[in-house]
């Protein structure tokens, strides 16, 4: 059995990390702190089986995301979210006025970033589907790669791929709509390549 | 302009890829190339990477205090159910 103390020593610099994820999944506080503890106790309980010099981040996901998947998700009997809209590529640069001439300012995309809240944008991820969310946020919040991810949910690198790039660009599409809705951003205009 | 050449197709097409770092050394810097030959698709690139950034930045969660004293009374419970 492992010791505790090593186990802490390890383990505990991932909190931060591990709740942000868990609050992501669960959008629940109450629930994310429930998530945490019982990933804690199990990633404890289990740490013997831990090969140290791997990667213990990834290896305490691991245990978060199947938790989540067995014991959280099911709570809330959500309908299986298989699907979203498919969006093309560079979504939210264009509709900012990207690609259109030669002349835009350079950083006038940039800037309309800086006006989203950080409510905005965690309601941008919220508001995907799950498999969609978990994978944008092991991709770009944790910055996990494709194989680490893979392992983490157990599934094949080409689904990683496809989760995240879609997962991206539809949070592109919320993003944008969060900015027409706040006038940070006009209806769409000029060439929109499709 | 971007998209207008098969180049630069190609790089949105592997955008992501590139951004992620999962291109060969080889791909890696023919995208690269473009980039810096291609103003357009390097300005569209720089967004991509700046929205990531925001999102990552936005995203993160201080963890409250009394989860962290949660969590090490709880692994402290673990263990004594263990001795």
């Amino acid at each position: 059995m492992a010791d505790p103390a090593t186990f802490e020593a390890q383990a505990m610099e991932f909190m931060p990390s591990l709740y942000t994820a868990a609050l992501r999944m669960t959008r629940n506080p109450a629930d994310a702190e429930d998530l945490v503890q019982e990933t804690y106790l199990k990633a404890y309980r289990g740490f013997g089986g831990f090969e140290q010099g791997t990667n213990l981040k990834a290896w305490l996901y691991r245990i978060l995301t199947n938790t989540f998947i067995n014991s959280y998700r099911s709570k809330k009997r959500r309908p299986e979210e298989s699907d979203i809209d498919d969006v093309e590529d560079l979504y939210l640069y264009r509709r900012l006025g990207g690609l259109e001439g030669a002349t835009a300012g350079r950083s006038a995309e940039d800037q309309v970033l800086e006006h989203f809240t950080e409510g905005e944008i965690k309601d941008a991820l919220d508001s995907l589907p799950e498999q969609f969310r978990i994978a944008v946020l092991l991709g770009d919040v944790e910055g996990f790669s494709y194989k680490e991810i893979a392992e983490i949910l157990d599934i094949p690198i080409g689904t990683v791929m496809s989760r995240l790039h879609r997962g991206r660009r539809a949070l592109q599409k919320r993003l944008y709509e969060f900015g027409r809705q706040r006038g940070l951003v006009g209806e769409p205009q000029g060439k929109v390549y499709g | 302009m971007a998209e207008d050449k098969g180049d630069c197709v190609e790089a949105v097409h592997l955008l992501y890829h590139y951004l992620d770092g999962e291109l060969t050394t080889e791909r890696r810097l023919l995208i690269s190339q473009h980039l810096d030959d291609c103003p357009p698709c390097g300005e569209a690139f720089d967004f991509e990477a700046e929205l990531r950034v925001v999102v990552r930045q936005n995203c993160r969660e201080s963890v409250p205090d009394h989860l962290r004293q949660r969590v090490a009374d709880a692994l402290r419970q673990a263990q004594l159910q263990q001795e």
